[in-house]
């Protein structure tokens, strides 16, 4: 016996003889026989005690760090409530909401959810969520060569985070859309040379703000050039910082996406995350992945279901806008209960504290010989200085101080050599980093 | 009457419910062209508010462990608690995914040795952990067969084959990754027609997708003839792992001929599905096909875990990071505590469980192809359908009772296809309740048809206008408020 599998050995007759077989492995008999007799090579099983030890031994392998880094993944504060309601059952394990009358607890919070990050973007409709951020971008790529059907060009500026670009190639190879990427001018988008990149099979322009430095974009008339052109203009944006920035909507973007980790959601190695997507009414029918939307039930009472299936893949299979069959729903909920629990003032106040901190640093650490700031650009909570100092080596003795350095841009190009970038939430403490600053500054 | 009220209707101007710490730092003004006009209209609310908003909320699901979910496909076995604790700890939570590698070994370790087991029970060389969901494993896949061709100079390879039987995301997949779809028709038992396959088999076909056993839960008995035509024609098999719960310990995919797969980690090991997801869908390969796994990948030298970022041939990066870690590390736990003990069990008491029910129905709901199944099977509705009531009516009877429908109306095959998995941890006496309970509605479908037809009567709210969803979209707050 074994603690998942209730059978005894008498159920397991009754049911047989129900069958009409004399064991289990009769109803494997339509199995070639050159196919059976696998001799599984893991290891054996372990109890509860000696699985909970070995996941000790695994995790004094592990050091996390002081973070005062982001490129995509940021160190915020998790209230406490979080995971006790993401960890009630009804919520953690259900299936996709495919019967409402007794899924309306997902439903209700994916409506939520989807009212929120209208709020934050001042776009019109959010999907239930995706993937990630990264591949929330690459499908408002495919959403715009759905729409401006005959056109497979995307513009995309240089200032994206390297690793999103990756994700777009990748995409784009599958779909043989032609990607071109233009140089950035002083660590933001050349905003007249992508306008000049414009052509008439231009179906997308992606950019993102904060960029792959953290500095703040201002994208100018570039919403009424991509508009004129009928070229969709994407922004990738940290969801966050719409705490104190313009939104998308305010900047002309018809598709806003990006990476809601930075919405409370733990660092977890990379994942799981989540990526939001939301676009305007006009294009709402055209959007990816699931959305949620209210009704009536035959009482008239108000009810949530998912809705404009017809989009979606179960109904139009290989004519769908998407493949994608899910959203990263309890990443969903993780999310919705954040904004919740910081409201309107609380997520102001987090991320004015990141803000702050981040400014902080930056001005500290230019007063040290090795770093300057080559681009005097606005920025966030995330920002770039050129530092004469080796990165690896730097890197290095924070971690056996307990602090994850700063991102070394010269991993992605070597014209990048010596740019670093590094970022810091309401988490760190001034103690913590005038410690850090005191690290670099005997270097 | 169910819980009603939005988190945004609890909603009082100035309640809070946070804390920071206060911050030493003097205020660093942004400047006014940067800022937005308007602060977003969030809730405010008391931290008591929320717990009480969302557990209310929480009481409009049905979950695993409220009742039977014999939902077809999904594979919705039990949860271990112990897996949820120890993915949680704070040393695999608080992890930075660019920190040093030598601060991440034991998170490494994890990854690497899942990789290592899930290709030792597919068959197959090694995987990659970085697919996000079942859907996203087949764009993968599907891209790794695009490069592998192309990779060849074979251009004129752009055809994938799916059987009608298959899966939405299969064809949607296909198309995705750029391949025109080629649709062959199903033998009546839904497994692969050798006549239709060969009728398409040619120079333009870069593969073919199959679930094994089919989405009927019948084994492909010819699965050896269809890997070699296949393989004849220049084409690669891949292997949907959606159906792989009966096969574990039983037969391995690689071993049937299959060059790629995905697994659902929210399946076969047992991660919760969360309402849709934060899923996993680990895609393996065989030796041949490993250089285009995506980047990037994890890897061992001597003791030491390490992270490989590029390989010439790879297909390219397909997720931000590596996948969804914390997933895989649940997966993991329960890969451990089964070990190689337990997990051909499961196989084979979810075939069990499948059987037992199946044969315990038939002579009430008509079944279509009589013969042993694997882990699911399918009913064309009621056998005496006199009284009008459809799938659909029962399914949400069955709610009424407390259990959670069957997979309706899939696959295409059948006009009232229901489609029940019932998983190797429900015990016998469920089975039994189960089957009590479909029999008490097939009866309540002939002495009182309209109870069935008006179902549900109990749950939070009764059926629903889809119709008006669609036709009228309000799909925010502010739109219901306008």
């Amino acid at each position: 016996m074994f603690k998942y599998l209730p059978h005894t050995p008498e159920d397991i007759q009754a049911m047989l003889k129900t069958i009409g077989v004399k064991d289990i492995n009769e109803l494997y008999s339509d199995m070639p026989k050159t196919l059976k007799g696998v001799d599984l090579d893991i290891p054996s099983s372990m109890s509860e005690i000696e699985l909970t030890e070995h996941f000790k031994t695994l995790a004094g392998e592990n050091r996390p760090l002081k973070s005062f880094m982001g490129m995509g993944a940021y160190d915020h504060y998790t209230p406490s409530v979080i995971r006790h309601l993401i960890e009630r059952q009804e919520f953690l394990t259900a299936y996709t909401p495919y019967q409402p009358e007794v899924s309306q607890g997902t439903l209700q919070y994916i409506f939520e959810y989807q009212s929120m990050i209208c709020e934050l973007t001042g776009m019109d409709v959010s999907n239930a969520s995706m993937y990630d951020g990264a591949t929330a971008t690459a499908e408002a790529m495919y959403m715009a060569v759905n729409v401006r059907k005959k056109r497979r060009h995307i513009l995309v500026s240089e200032t994206v985070n390297p690793v999103i670009v990756d994700v777009l190639r990748t995409y784009a190879y599958n779909q043989d859309i032609d990607l071109e990427l233009v140089s950035e001018k002083e660590g933001v988008s050349d905003v007249s040379a992508l306008k000049d990149a414009m052509r008439h099979d231009t179906a997308a322009l992606i950019t993102q703000t904060p960029n792959r430095y953290g500095h703040i974009e201002d994208f100018e008339d570039l919403g009424e050039a991509c508009s004129a052109n009928k070229t969709l203009f994407v922004i990738n944006q940290d969801p966050s910082t719409l705490s104190h920035l313009k939104t998308p909507r305010d900047q002309g973007a018809d598709i806003a996406v990006g990476e809601a980790q930075t919405l409370g959601v733990p660092l977890s190695f990379g994942g799981p995350y989540i990526g939001y997507f939301a676009t305007t009414k006009k294009l709402m029918r055209k959007m990816p992945g699931r959305i949620c939307g209210v009704t009536e039930d035959t009482d008239g009472l108000r009810a949530f279901v998912l809705t404009l299936q017809a989009r979606e893949q179960h109904i139009r299979r290989e004519k769908a806008n998407s493949n994608i069959c899910s959203n990263q729903s309890l990443m969903a909920l993780f999310v919705t209960i954040y904004l919740s629990i910081m409201g309107k003032k609380g997520l102001y106040e987090a991320q004015n504290i990141s803000k702050n901190h981040a400014h902080y640093l930056h001005d500290m650490l230019l007063k040290l010989p090795h770093f300057e700031d080559p681009f005097e650009k606005p920025f966030f909570k995330e920002f770039t200085l050129k530092t004469s100092l080796d990165v690896t080596q730097m890197n290095k003795l924070l971690s056996e101080q307990g602090y994850l350095g700063p991102f070394d841009q010269g991993a992605f190009s070597e014209d990048k050599a010596g740019l670093v970038t590094f970022s810091v939430t309401e988490k760190r403490t001034k103690e913590e980093m005038d410690h850090f600053i005191d690290i670099m500054g005997a270097l | 009457m169910a819980y009603d009220q939005l988190i945004f209707e609890r909603s009082q101007t100035g309640r809070i419910g946070y804390s920071l710490p206060k911050s030493e730092i003097k205020e660093y003004p942004l400047d006014d062209s940067l800022k937005r006009e308007k602060t977003p209209d969030l809730p405010e609310v008391s931290e008591f508010d929320v717990i009480r908003h969302f557990t209310n909320v929480s009481f409009k699901n049905h979950g695993i462990e409220t009742g039977f979910y014999p939902l077809g496909s999904c594979t919705m076995k039990y949860n271990p608690k112990i897996d949820q604790d120890l993915s949680g700890m704070d040393a695999f939570t608080g992890l930075h995914p660019y920190q040093p590698v030598d601060t991440v070994q034991g998170v490494l370790e994890v990854l690497y040795e899942t990789q290592k087991m899930l290709a030792k029970i597919s068959g197959l060389d090694t995987y990659s952990l970085n697919p996000y969901a079942g859907a996203h494993g087949e764009l993968v896949g599907l891209m790794i067969i695009r490069h592998y061709h192309a990779n060849r100079k074979d251009f004129a390879r752009k055809k994938i084959i799916v059987p009608d039987s298959a899966h939405g995301t299969n064809p949607a997949s296909a198309a995705t990754a750029g391949f025109d779809v080629v649709e062959v028709a199903s033998n009546q038992d839904g497994t692969v027609n050798l006549n239709s396959l060969k009728s398409v088999l040619d120079d333009s076909i870069a593969g073919i997708m199959l679930t094994n056993p089919n989405t009927i839960g019948m084994f492909e008995k010819d699965i050896l003839e269809i890997a070699r035509l296949v393989h004849e024609a220049g084409g690669l098999l891949y292997y949907d792992g959606a159906n792989l719960n009966p096969m574990m310990g039983m037969a391995r995919p690689g071993d049937m001929g299959f060059d790629i797969m995905h697994i659902n980690l929210h399946k076969t090991f047992s991660t919760p599905h969360g309402g849709g997801g934060p899923g996993s869908g680990p895609v393996g390969v065989t030796r041949e096909l490993k250089p285009y796994l995506p980047e990037p990948v994890v890897r061992k030298a001597g003791n030491h875990f390490f992270i490989d970022q590029k390989d010439d041939q790879s297909i390219g990066r397909i997720s931000h990071f590596y996948g969804n870690v914390g997933v895989v590390l649940k997966a993991y736990a329960f890969l451990r505590t089964n070990g190689k003990e337990h997990l051909s069990e499961i196989a084979q008491y979810s075939t069990l469980n499948a059987n037992y029910v199946k044969e315990s129905l038939k002579d009430t709901f008509k079944l279509p192809i009589d013969a042993h199944c694997k882990h699911e099977f399918v009913f064309d509705g009621l056998i005496d359908k006199s009284t009008g009531v459809t799938t659909y009516d029962i399914s949400k009877r069955l709610l009424d009772y407390g259990i959670h429908p069957p997979t309706m109306y899939f696959p295409l095959l059948y006009k009232e296809s229901m489609m029940i998995e019932p998983v190797e941890n429900e015990s016998k006496q469920t089975l039994d309740h189960f089957i009590k309970t479909m029999k008490i509605i097939a009866k309540e479908a002939i002495d009182d048809p309209d109870l069935v037809k008006h179902a549900p009567h109990t749950t939070p709210v009764k059926r629903l206008d889809e119709a008006k969803a669609a036709r009228e979209p309000k799909v925010k707050f502010k739109d219901l408020i306008a």
